[in-house]
């Protein structure tokens, strides 16, 4: 697979700084968390950077993007600045979503990212629409949705495969499979836990990739612009990957071993991306640290622009319910 | 009868006002169960696949949260959706896609995005379906902000409300009611539109005003007919906008008859009559000669039985009683 690819120092070391983002990111909310500055539900990526990266990595900027709750990833990797997404989360109104959002509702239309949608599987029938009407403007644009193992067993889910499937549009599914739904285990959720099954029941080409390996993830993303993009039908790809951290910042993580987290964490996405880049002559040490230090900035500069954001009036609270000049 | 009127029956006026819609905006299209090849499981779409053809008419599988939410994806995506559920008892299969996104993405993405999605359902009850076929369900839609909910109880508004909900930037309901498809009505010649923001006295009075909407306007016309020729001259006021409501007709009609009697089919419990009826009270209390009086559906399930289903809802006789106490 590795052969297959052509990878640059340049990319390389972009895909390395991005994860690396998303990564350092995330402490920095669970910290932010702690500190009180955010509130509400915090979803955490770590240890699925891997399929951000490689998916987005795939798309085009015209591409429309649309994801679950667990997507500070995602929108990094779709370009919102640190900054704007922190801010969203203090609830201030230079957020990406005005503050009116916080963690599971970062939006940003000039990145055709629409969302952070925070009822499992809700979205999927959304992407099947905004691909319906790529189809009928004849516009080749993608649709890529993000979703997890547990949206996986919702009606929803079948039910927009089937659509996207019966209607031949360009939506690309991607299951994060990080194997818990909550603290409920894949095994527990579904009894054909290959969820690539059930994409292939409903007409629609599926594969599973390994989520942990950012060149798998890639390769996978060249496969499904062959079919999503070229020739317009809908793919699910099935990334199977663990996520390092706790599901919310309300959970004890009863249902699963210390030891099964570091095992996974032996898998690290990043770190493997790393020294594979080493090993072919793409990056160097000092390179590597370079990228670490400028994360480091990055974020201390996004929580920084966050904690100087400005609350919105009480006087204002009625808006966004309804275009503006509508009138109650 | 005017001559300058024109006589139609509520089936056509809704498919004229479909046909106008579609002509008028190519991004619009029809999608539902049946709407296409079956001809509308009420024949109100009849016709119209052969007219527009199946881009434009799209018939759906049995998957109402799916092709509600594709309607969703596709406004977002900027078409203009007219999704028919084929009758207001399925629409709870949606109401996650009505509730959690139509009704809130204008708001989570801090203005971003609209989703200006008409949704069209056959309502009302008197047909002996039985308690899962005969829902009520004005006041759910009634509640949810975000949403405009017209409910269509004259065949103006059948042939002049859905232009109107094209024009909204933001999710309309529109309730028709299935028990009126048959009658005839009129139509003024000289009336090219109506506003989906107001109420409407159908029939002036001084005495007492009936305030309803849907098919209690038919029953409160004819009660107030039989209570003129007992000298009682009723004024017949028709939400027609659910949400937001009107309250400026309301209570400009129970400041001119000083008695108010509310007619709904729906549960009376947080019925759409509570709430007039809490708007009065606040509002113009001392405007009051009598107590307003709540007439609403009896709070049972349907049953099938006619005696019992006709006994279940607010009929003529019921009315013209209630408004007899009122004007002791």
């Amino acid at each position: 697979m590795v052969d297959r690819l052509i990878m640059d120092g340049a990319t390389a070391r972009y895909l390395l700084w991005q994860m690396r983002l998303m990564r350092r990111f995330e402490d920095a909310s669970a910290e932010q968390y702690s500190a009180g500055s955010i509130r509400g539900f915090l979803h955490l990526y770590t240890g699925e950077e891997a399929i951000a990266a490689g998916i987005m990595q795939g798309l085009q900027q015209s591409d429309i993007v649309i994801s679950t709750y667990r997507e500070h990833g995602h929108a990094l990797a779709r370009g919102i600045a640190p900054s704007a997404i922190m801010a969203e989360m203090f609830g201030t109104v230079e957020g990406c979503s005005k503050g009116r959002g916080g963690s599971m509702h970062l939006f940003d239309v000039q990145k055709n990212f629409y969302g952070g949608n925070a009822i499992v599987a809700s979205h999927l029938p959304l992407a099947v629409g905004m691909a319906l009407a790529m189809r009928k403007r004849g516009e080749h644009r993608v649709v890529c949705c993000f979703f997890g193992d547990g949206a996986a067993a919702e009606g929803e889910f079948t039910e927009s495969l089937n659509l996207a499937a019966l209607w031949n549009v360009p939506v690309l599914f991607v299951c994060e499979n990080n194997l818990y739904a909550m603290g409920t285990a894949l095994k527990f959720s579904h009894a054909a836990t290959d969820l690539a099954t059930k994409g292939a029941a409903q007409g629609v080409e599926s594969m599973n990739v390994d989520g942990m390996d950012l060149l798998a993830v890639i390769d996978a993303m060249r496969h499904a612009n062959a079919v999503v993009r070229t020739a317009g039908k809908p793919m699910l790809l099935v990334c199977n990957t663990y996520r390092f951290r706790a599901h919310s910042m309300f959970d004890a993580e009863l249902y699963r071993t210390r030891d099964e987290v570091e095992q996974w964490k032996q898998r690290d996405p990043i770190e493997a991306f790393a020294s594979w880049a080493m090993n072919c002559d793409l990056l160097t040490e000092s390179e590597l640290a370079e990228i670490n230090v400028r994360v480091d900035a990055e974020i201390a500069e996004a929580v920084a622009f966050a904690k100087d954001g400005h609350l919105e009036p009480v006087t204002t609270l009625e808006r966004y319910t309804y275009a503006e000049g509508h009138h109650e | 009868m005017n001559d300058q009127a024109l006589t139609i029956s509520y089936r056509k006026a809704l498919r004229q006002a479909l046909r106008d819609v579609l002509h008028a905006d190519d991004k619009a299209f029809l999608m539902g169960e049946d709407v296409g090849r079956y001809g509308g499981a009420f024949a109100v779409s009849k016709g119209l696949l052969d007219e527009f053809g199946p881009e434009r008419i799209m018939d759906t599988p049995l998957s109402e949260s799916g092709f509600v939410g594709a309607g969703i994806g596709a406004a977002m995506a900027g078409l203009r959706p007219i999704v028919e559920i084929m009758t207001v008892n399925f629409s709870l299969l949606a109401m996650d896609q009505i509730v959690n996104n139509a009704a809130t993405l204008r708001h989570m993405s801090g203005g971003q995005i609209g989703v200006p999605i008409v949704i069209r359902m056959g309502c009302g009850i008197g047909r002996q379906l039985a308690a899962q076929h005969s829902h009520s369900w004005e006041p759910l839609f009634a509640h949810i902000a975000g949403l405009t909910v017209l409910s269509v109880g004259t065949h103006e508004d059948a042939r002049w409300v859905l232009p109107a909900a094209m024009q909204s930037q933001d999710p309309v309901v529109i309730l028709e009611y299935t028990s009126l498809l048959n009658t005839e009505g009129t139509l003024e010649n000289g009336v090219g539109g109506v506003d989906i923001s107001t109420a409407r006295i159908r029939r002036r009075g001084n005495d007492v005003s009936l305030i309803t909407y849907g098919t209690g306007v038919m029953k409160c016309l004819a009660a107030a007919d039989v209570l003129a020729a007992e000298g009682v001259e009723a004024e017949v006021l028709d939400l027609r906008v659910l949400r937001p409501l009107d309250q400026q007709s309301i209570l400009s009609t129970v400041m001119h008859t000083h008695r108010a009697v509310v007619v709904e089919d729906a549960w009376r419990t947080l019925g759409v009559g509570a709430e007039v009826s809490a708007r009065i009270m606040e509002h113009a209390f001392r405007d009051l000669a009598a107590p307003v009086v709540r007439l609403g559906g009896v709070e049972v399930p349907m049953p099938y039985p006619r005696h019992l289903e006709d006994a279940a809802v607010p009929q003529v006789d019921g009315i013209v009683d209630a408004v007899r106490r009122v004007m002791q």
